[in-house]
C-alpha cells in the first residue's frame, strides 16, 4: 500500500480548521457541562427525594440514551415544531454548532454529575464530623471541606470523561460541522482515499488526547499531592 | 431564656442526658458538671456509652432528653421527627460547637489540607480571624504540640501521633472553653501514645477544661481531677480518680479495673 502524503499535506489547512472546531466544541461543552454538573451532583447527594429524584431522572435518562440520538433530537427533532421555528430561539437551534455544543454539554453534565456525586459520597465521614464539631455551617461545610476534597478526588475519573468527550465530539461531523472528523470525511470523499483521510484524523485525536493526559497529570500533581506516596 | 443564678459557674453542665438507638437506650440519664480547669476522665468498657455521651455534648449524636449548658447558656433543643432532640437554633449550635473543640479517636484531619491549613481553617472560616493572625496562631500551637516541623505535610504523610497532635493544635486554635477528647490515643501504636498523652497533660496543667473519654488509666489517675465510670449507660461510680481507682466500691468497676490494669 502506498500512503499518499502529498494529498494529506495539501489538505492540512482543512484539518487545522477541524482541530479548532473540535477544541472549541469540546471547551464550550465541558465548561457548560461542568457548571451544570455541580448543582446536579449536590442534588444527587441530597437526602430529600424531592431534590434527589429530578437529578437522578436527568442523569439516568441522559446516560441511558446514545449521544447520537440526543444530538439528532436536538438538531433535527426540534426543528419539526413550529413554535420553535417561530421562537426567538430558532437562530440558535438552527445552528449546528449551537446544537452540538448543547447536546454535548447536556451529555457530559450527566456523566460528570454522577462522578462528582460519587466523589462527594466518598468523603470520609470523620472529616465531615470534624467540620461540624468546629461549628461550621452547612454551606461552609460544602464550600470549604466537601467540594474541595470531592473535586480533587474526582480528577482522575473526570480526566477520563474529558477524553471520552473529545472523542464524542467527532459526532459533530454528522450534523454538518467540519471538525477533525468532518475534515477527514471531506478529504475522504473528495479523493476516495479514506485510509489516509481517517488515519490523519486519528493522529490528530491522539495528539489532543496526549495533551489532555499531560494536563491532567499536572493537575493531579498539584491538587492530589496529598494522596501521593510520601516523598523523601 | 432566663439565666439561672449558679454559684459554681460551671463551664459545662450536662443534666440527665438520655440517648437511645431505636428502642435500645444507651445513655440512661447521665449528668456531669465541669468547672474551669476541671479535667474529667470518663472510663468504661466498650458499649458503656462513654463515646456516645461525649458526642451528644456537641450534638454529633442527638440525645433524646437532657440539658446541655455551656457557660450557663442552655443549648436550645426541640424534638425531631424521630423523637430525638435537635438544635432549635442552628446559629447557636454552631457558636457553642466552636467553643467546644473536639479531638477524635481517628484524628479526622481534613486530608486535602496541610497540617498548617488544618489548624488555620476553622479560626478563619468559623471565627472570622484574619489569615495572618490565624497563621501565627496555628504556628504557635503546632510548635506547642511539637509538630511545627511538619506544618506543610499532609495528614496521610504523618504518623498517627503527629496527626493526633495536629488535631489537638486544631482544637486549641479555636481557643475553646472546653476541650472534648474522644479516646484520643486508642487508634495509636503503643509507642506513640506517650507523645499525645504528654501534650494532653501539659494542657491540663495549663488549667484547660477537658472532658476525656479514655482507656488510659494512668492518665485518668494522674492528670484528671474527676473520674466518671460509666456502665450500661449509667454512672456506676464517680469521684476523685486516685480514690476511686485505688478503692473501687462497685463490683463493676472492680471487674473493669482488674481487666484493664496490667
Amino acid at each position: 500500500m502506498i500512503f499518499d502524503y502529498q494529498m494529506i499535506w495539501e489538505n492540512l489547512p482543512l484539518y487545522w480548521g477541524g482541530v479548532l472546531v473540535t477544541v472549541k466544541i469540546l471547551l464550550i461543552s465541558l465548561a457548560v457541562g461542568l457548571s451544570l454538573a455541580l448543582p446536579l451532583a449536590l442534588m444527587r447527594v441530597s437526602k430529600s427525594p424531592w431534590v434527589n429524584f429530578p437529578a437522578w431522572l436527568y442523569t439516568y435518562v441522559i446516560r441511558g440514551t446514545p449521544m447520537l440520538v440526543q444530538l439528532f433530537l436536538i438538531y433535527y427533532g426540534l426543528a419539526q415544531f413550529e413554535f420553535i421555528r417561530d421562537s426567538f430561539m430558532w437562530p440558535y437551534f438552527s445552528s449546528a454548532t449551537f446544537c452540538a455544543c448543547l447536546a454535548f454539554a447536556i451529555n457530559t453534565s450527566a456523566y460528570t454529575a454522577e462522578i462528582l456525586a460519587g466523589s462527594l459520597k466518598a468523603t470520609p465521614p470523620g472529616e465531615i464530623e470534624a467540620a461540624k464539631a468546629m461549628g461550621m455551617s452547612r454551606s461552609k461545610l460544602y464550600r470549604r471541606i466537601l467540594l474541595p476534597s470531592a473535586l480533587r478526588r474526582a480528577l482522575p475519573q473526570y480526566s477520563n470523561e474529558v477524553i471520552m468527550m473529545l472523542h464524542t465530539t467527532s459526532l459533530a461531523s454528522i450534523v454538518t460541522l467540519i471538525d477533525i472528523t468532518g475534515a477527514a470525511r471531506t478529504v475522504s470523499s473528495q479523493y476516495y482515499m479514506p485510509f489516509e483521510a481517517f488515519i490523519t484524523a486519528g493522529l490528530f485525536y491522539l495528539a489532543l488526547t496526549f495533551i489532555l493526559v499531560r494536563l491532567f497529570k499536572l493537575a493531579e500533581r498539584r491538587w492530589l499531592a496529598y494522596m501521593a506516596p510520601r516523598k523523601g | 431564656m432566663t439565666i439561672q443564678e449558679n454559684p459554681n459557674m460551671y463551664k459545662l453542665e450536662v443534666q440527665d442526658l438520655h440517648k437511645r438507638y431505636g428502642s435500645h437506650e444507651v445513655i440512661k440519664g447521665v449528668s456531669m458538671a465541669a468547672k474551669a480547669g476541671d479535667v474529667i476522665s470518663i472510663i468504661g468498657s466498650s458499649g458503656s456509652g462513654k463515646s456516645t455521651f461525649l458526642r451528644c455534648l456537641n450534638l454529633l449524636e442527638q440525645p433524646h432528653a437532657g440539658k446541655i449548658l455551656l457557660n450557663n447558656e442552655e443549648l436550645k433543643l426541640v424534638p425531631a421527627k424521630d423523637g430525638s432532640l435537635r438544635a432549635a437554633d442552628a446559629k447557636q449550635l454552631q457558636r457553642m460547637r466552636s467553643r467546644l473543640a473536639m479531638v477524635f479517636q481517628h484524628f479526622n484531619l481534613w486530608s486535602h489540607m496541610s497540617a498548617l491549613e488544618n489548624v488555620m481553617e476553622a479560626p478563619v472560616h468559623v471565627l472570622g480571624v484574619s489569615k495572618a493572625e490565624a497563621r501565627d496562631k496555628a504556628e504557635h500551637y503546632l510548635a506547642k504540640v511539637g509538630v511545627a516541623h511538619r506544618k506543610d505535610a499532609y495528614p496521610a504523610h504523618m504518623s498517627g501521633g503527629e496527626q493526633q497532635r495536629v488535631a489537638i493544635a486544631r482544637a486549641l486554635a479555636m481557643e475553646p472553653e472546653v476541650m472534648l477528647f474522644d479516646e484520643p490515643t486508642s487508634a495509636l501504636d503503643p509507642e506513640l501514645v506517650g507523645e499525645v498523652l504528654k501534650v494532653m497533660q501539659d494542657l491540663a496543667t495549663e488549667g484547660r477544661t477537658m472532658v476525656v473519654v479514655t482507656h488510659e488509666m494512668g492518665f485518668a489517675r494522674e492528670v484528671s481531677n474527676q473520674l466518671v465510670f460509666l456502665h450500661k449507660g449509667l454512672v456506676e461510680e464517680r469521684g476523685c480518680p486516685k480514690e476511686v481507682l485505688a478503692n473501687p466500691q462497685s463490683e463493676r468497676l472492680q471487674q473493669f479495673l482488674s481487666g484493664s490494669l496490667k
